[in-house]
């Protein structure tokens, strides 16, 4: 074909593909969050206690032992399963119940969920219960919070703090 | 007229687009690893530019990129719309070449283990790109750092939460020289290693494309770069969840997937995807010619075969059968593609030898022997009846050309047109043929790679073995086509009779008047 209809074509093409790369490497533009939302990101990193707490064994119990097994107190591997929730204005936007890990269910959990929720200000209420021995919430935080379009809050739950730590 | 797949129609359609636009030699779908190669290099080059200001501190990451980006935008920037661009310019020659070998069904048989190798490379190519998004550390950074950690959290591997490390400030400096690391070192050299085993199995493999598609394709990256350079989000900030976001969506797609999937449905996805590409070579599998034969008695050993063979199928060794030669050459059966451009190669499939006898050559394809060819062709012009009598030499994975057969026109098939020894189109004028007329895939597309190379290479005298000067070139017609392109073959060859016609015309005008 002649040269000067070749050229142009390819300038066609070559617009083609760089448009093609101009726009996809841009847009669509993605929509994390819709006009006025905020996120909250609710985490932990956490091993429940144990199941039932450490028996001592009796002297009989200890006889029936093998000798290199034999040990002072019976302690179980497996841990309670965390027990968690998060309401805001009463409602529940969150609710989880996790099992320990592991084989012997002896391993903690980790938690990273983020929940949409609408700018403006609300009852954050959330508790978590890591204890099959206790019924209900063992940590509880009730706050008001106010939240800004395009915020991210943070809630995690510290052992060490013994609760919840928002920011 | 056979057909064709629908797919297969509309890539060859537009082929034909690029063909028209760019010539066979320069068109991109025929270059499409090269280019891809060459992007790579663009890639590379703006990359060690960019390293030379970028700041592997939490802290002065985003700093540094934005000075790239707006104080220093007339090198700097463009670096780094070149980088970005080449980047994604890059997964479009990638996607294009997975779906080019699949609709050309060049994926299976022999073809496998390119395939599957190619799979995986993919996926190192994104995963580069992804780090590469994170060490700009801006919103998009961030956001991808969270959600791709949130999906190695999702693996049953990981010891403790990665996406909790991005909660308050709890990543350092140390993070982005691990990053650094593995954007700038680790990755590239794992790519590389990909991309070697990618084509091991190729011979004489091209990694530069022609050099007027280069300087197209670079001017074109030049020019988007300045109409559209490439911007950072705002500075990495745990506190705010930006509501929008550009997403790069040839790297990034995955990711606002996992706003309405769960870690595991995408990995599931992810994974799905990757085992089905891997297996397709299998769905179903496609069964490979036999493997070419040495026979030791009629190799002197000049290793052309080796040097033709586009699968690196051919090794010399020394000598074994006490021969006076020096070397003898060996076939990798698994390697071997059952093209027989190897035959084609051979001095000894010199048809004009052992006229009353079995034909034997140094190399030879057990199901279509050369022997077996001569015959072929010998019979088929021995039938031709009338005027202007041409013998078709073609070759199997392009246009089906055993419609043209007639009175006047035989056809004779061949795996590759570099199988055809250029002693047989001199044979095939010698036994009566007024024209002896080649048809194979179109240029710069060979099914076996090379063979059309090697064909014209061997009749314009460049290659051994050529095409003896003697031959009468006005004789013989080389036209190339796919399998959509029926009409175009039929013209040709009606045009090439007209041609042969007033060939004859003309010699016996010479004739009369020299009496």
């Amino acid at each position: 074909m002649k040269k000067f209809i070749r050229y142009p074509l390819q300038i066609f093409n070559y617009a083609l593909f760089m448009g093609l790369v101009g726009y996809f490497s841009l847009y669509p533009s993605y929509h994390h969050l819709d006009e006025n939302q905020a996120m909250i990101t609710f985490t932990l990193g956490h091993v429940g206690k144990h199941v039932r707490a450490c028996v001592k064994y009796s002297q009989e119990d200890l006889l029936k032992l093998p000798p290199n097994m034999r040990k002072p107190m019976d302690c179980p591997r497996e841990r309670s399963p965390i027990i968690m929730e998060l309401k805001l204005d009463d409602k529940v936007i969150f609710s989880k119940t996790a099992p320990p890990l592991g084989l012997y269910k002896d391993q903690g959990i980790d938690i990273y969920e983020n929940i949409r929720a609408p700018a403006g200000k609300h009852k954050l209420t959330v508790w978590l219960n890591d204890d099959v021995k206790v019924e209900g919430p063992i940590y509880q935080l009730e706050q008001e919070i106010t939240l800004a379009p395009e915020q991210h809050l943070v809630i995690e739950f510290k052992s060490e703090i013994g609760g919840f730590n928002v920011f | 007229m056979k057909f064709i797949h629908p797919v297969k129609r509309g890539y060859l359609a537009l082929e034909t687009w690029f063909n028209l636009s760019f010539g066979n030699a320069w068109n991109p779908l025929y270059n499409l690893g090269t280019l891809t190669f060459f992007f790579f290099w663009v890639v590379f080059v703006s990359g060690l530019y960019l390293f030379i200001f970028f700041d592997t501190s939490l802290t002065g990451a985003y700093a540094s990129v934005e000075y790239m980006t707006h104080d220093q935008w007339y090198v700097a920037g463009v670096m780094r719309s070149l980088h970005r661009y080449a980047s994604d310019a890059a997964i479009i020659t990638i996607l294009l070449h997975m779906f080019r070998e699949f609709a050309l069904d060049r994926y299976r048989g022999f073809r496998w283990f390119s395939w599957v190798t190619g799979v995986p490379t993919l996926w190192f190519v994104i995963t580069l790109g992804i780090t590469g998004y994170w060490l700009v550390w801006d919103d998009l950074a961030l956001y991808i750092a969270v959600q791709s950690s949130q999906l190695m959290d999702a693996l049953p591997l990981m010891p403790a939460s990665m996406s909790r490390n991005f909660l308050q400030s709890q990543i350092n400096d140390r993070f982005f020289t691990l990053m650094g690391f593995l954007h700038l070192l680790g990755q590239p050299v794992i790519l590389f290693f990909a991309l070697w085993i990618h084509v091991k199995r190729l011979s004489d493999v091209s990694i530069v494309p022609p050099r007027g598609l280069a300087v197209g394709s670079f001017i074109a990256l030049l020019v988007l770069s300045l109409l559209l350079p490439a911007v950072s989000h705002e500075a990495a900030d745990i506190t705010k969840a930006p509501a929008v976001l550009n997403v790069d969506w040839f790297y990034l797609n995955i990711y606002p997937l996992m706003d309405y999937w769960t870690e595991g449905q995408v990995w599931m996805l992810t994974l799905g995807i990757t085992g089905f590409l891997m297996i397709m070579p299998w769905l179903p599998r496609k069964k490979t010619g036999q493997a070419a034969e040495v026979h030791l008695d009629e190799c002197n050993g000049c290793e052309q075969c080796a040097m033709d063979c586009p699968f690196d199928a051919i090794t010399v060794q020394k000598r074994t059968d006490g021969a006076r030669w020096e070397n003898e050459v060996v076939v990798n059966e698994s390697l071997c593609a059952a093209c027989g451009i190897c035959v084609g190669a051979c001095h000894s499939s010199n048809p004009f030898r052992h006229s009353q006898q079995e034909l034997v050559t140094g190399i030879d394809m057990p199901q279509s022997s050369i022997n077996s060819l001569r015959t072929n062709v010998e019979s088929a012009i021995n039938n031709l009846q009338g005027e202007n009598k041409i013998i078709v030499f073609g070759c199997d994975n392009a246009i089906n050309f055993t419609g043209l057969q007639s009175s006047s026109i035989a056809v004779v098939s061949f795996f590759c047109v570099g199988m055809i020894p250029p002693t047989m189109i001199e044979y095939a004028l010698k036994k009566g043929a007024d024209g002896v007329f080649v048809t194979g895939c179109r240029t710069g597309d060979c099914y076996f790679r090379h063979g059309n190379k090697w064909f014209d290479e061997r009749l314009a005298g460049e290659r051994q073995p050529i095409l003896r000067k003697r031959a009468n070139r006005a004789r013989i017609n080389i036209f190339r086509a796919a399998e959509s392109d029926c009409k175009e073959l039929r013209r040709e060859l009606d045009r090439f009779q007209a041609s042969l016609q007033q060939l004859d015309a003309d010699h016996e005008s010479v004739n009369e008047g020299g009496s």
